[in-house]
């Protein structure tokens, strides 16, 4: 379980990104994070992985978020970044995909092993031996999933992972993430993508929880929705 | 923006170079790094004047080419920046040493013109060969094979990632020359006026970017050892281009080939 107790964070004295944020995220569950430009959700996400200090309690799965605990922690978080570009530094998809199993301990055989299986699920062994820089935008984010689910991750995070697709790859993401198991936490502005991939809904504003509950509930309000400059989810206003 | 899109495009396609297959690419790095390095000790050391005995040294580089398959003219595209550098080097010898050294009919060759081209030579050859190690093993193969030789990991990280931080630069310089052309038309370049702006930004940028790509590692496990690339044990037929080359290298730097050919001819 992920544990947020009261945490709050500011990148300037003055000017909280977060006040006093408290939630729980249990294991299996499928969590979307919304909230305008602003937020705060990017710098949840980042306090949640120990790459931002923030005052208050964070805990996963029992451990106190601190130097300590930090790698025990990362390992059962996987991120993925909004850009791509930014994850997939080694020259291929094969290193990238490796690169997290053999720092935590994997042989190279044994990592190979679990890059073919990690590939093979997402249906992108074609892509094994691609140049990162080579691959279209749909293909660089999916290998980027395939680089985190690597590492096999307890909570999968991420960052607005259909941003800058087309429709069709947006499609091949909503139906890969939704087809994963285990917990997401999913940030977005793409509240049909929320709306089909997770259960529940956070909604950030102003740095603060503006509600939290069950996603049929929370993105069916459009009072609350326009409140906090969103709106209802596409396929919602069309019915 | 051309050149700096295509500078981008040339480092990445060094890495594609280095993924092919060839009896070169497939030799063991630590063999193709320990003959490179030898072959530029050797080059390095023949007299300034010793050209008859140098030149005989593009064998080594002319064989790799072939039997790499990489195109001596890619090299030369690739390098040309260094290679004008190289040949500058030596551009002052003629004016410095005019006295005269061999006559070729009516034509008078000072020691200065040959100690220039000597020195054109020895980069030409070293670079061309530093370009073939280079351009047939992966930069983390390169520095996995500078770990065995326990060369400090410090030193070795700081290559592999300033080689793959550079795109990172070259990205953003190209993206920032775009938007920065679009509104500014007509200009050739980037005006002195915005430079300061332009490289603050640029700095701000890479540093971002750079901060981005380090939390990505850290969260894929890295705590500073980069495991470079899987090291097999180097071969039998390793040993043998290693002792085969070593061979060919003191025999070029002891028997002046270049006579030797010169006397048969006349």
């Amino acid at each position: 379980m992920i544990r947020f107790e009261n945490v709050s964070f500011s990148y300037e004295k003055g000017r909280p990104v977060l006040s006093d944020i408290s939630f729980e995220i249990k294991e299996g569950e499928a969590v979307g994070l919304i909230g305008a430009n602003g937020a705060g959700k990017s710098t949840l996400m980042k306090i949640m992985l120990g790459l931002l200090p923030a005052e208050g309690s964070v805990t996963v799965d029992g451990l106190q978020m601190s130097k300590e605990n930090l790698r025990e922690i990362r390992r059962k978080l996987g991120l993925v970044m909004q850009d791509s570009d930014d994850q997939m530094f080694m020259p291929t998809v094969f290193e990238d995909v490796i690169f997290g199993p053999v720092n935590y301990g994997l042989t190279r055989e044994e990592a190979e092993k679990r890059a073919d299986e990690v590939l093979g699920s997402l249906g992108i062994t074609h892509l094994k031996h691609a140049y990162n820089h080579k691959l279209s935008g749909g293909e660089k984010r999916m290998a980027a999933i395939a680089a985190v689910l690597a590492m096999d991750p307890v909570y999968l995070l991420m960052d607005e992972p259909t941003s800058a697709l087309d429709p069709a790859n947006r499609r091949l993401i909503i139906n890969t993430v939704r087809a994963l198991p285990g917990a997401k936490i999913i940030a977005s502005h793409d509240l049909d993508m929320i709306w089909d991939c997770a259960d529940r809904v956070i909604l950030l504003s102003g740095g603060r929880i503006a509600a939290d509950g069950p996603a049929d509930t929370v993105l069916r309000d459009k009072a609350l929705l326009e409140a906090n400059r969103m709106e209802l989810p596409l396929g919602l206003q069309r019915r | 923006m051309a050149d700096i899109e295509r500078a981008a495009r040339e480092l990445r396609e060094m890495d594609e170079l280095a993924r092919q297959g060839s009896p070169v690419h497939a030799l063991h790095p630590l063999a193709k790094l320990a003959v490179t390095v030898a072959y530029i000790l050797f080059t390095l050391s023949f007299g300034r004047y010793s050209i008859g005995a140098l030149f005989p040294m593009i064998l080594y580089p002319a064989f790799m080419f072939s039997l790499s398959g990489i195109s001596p003219l890619d090299c030369a595209r690739k390098l040309r920046v260094m290679l004008v550098m190289v040949c500058a080097v030596g551009l002052f010898d003629p004016l410095l040493n005019r006295q005269i050294m061999l006559s070729l009919g009516s034509l008078n060759v000072s020691y200065g013109t040959v100690s220039m081209i000597t020195l054109m030579l020895k980069g030409v050859f070293c670079l061309s060969a530093s370009f073939i190690l280079a351009a047939t093993t992966p930069i983390d193969s390169i520095c996995g094979a500078l770990r065995m030789i326990r060369v400090p990991d410090l030193i070795v990280r700081l290559l592999l990632l300033t080689f793959r931080y550079v795109s990172v630069m070259v990205d953003e310089v190209a993206v920032m020359t775009t938007a920065y052309k679009l509104r500014a038309p007509g200009q050739k370049g980037i005006h002195i006026s915005a430079w300061g702006s332009f490289l603050g930004q640029l700095l701000l940028r890479s540093m971002d970017r750079a901060q981005d790509l380090y939390d990505a590692m850290l969260l894929r496990g890295f705590r500073g050892e980069f495991p470079y690339a899987d090291m097999k044990k180097a071969g039998a037929g390793d040993a043998v281009f290693v002792l085969v080359c070593l061979l060919c290298f003191i025999f070029l730097r002891t028997v002046n080939v270049g006579d030797m050919v010169g006397g048969l001819i006349v």
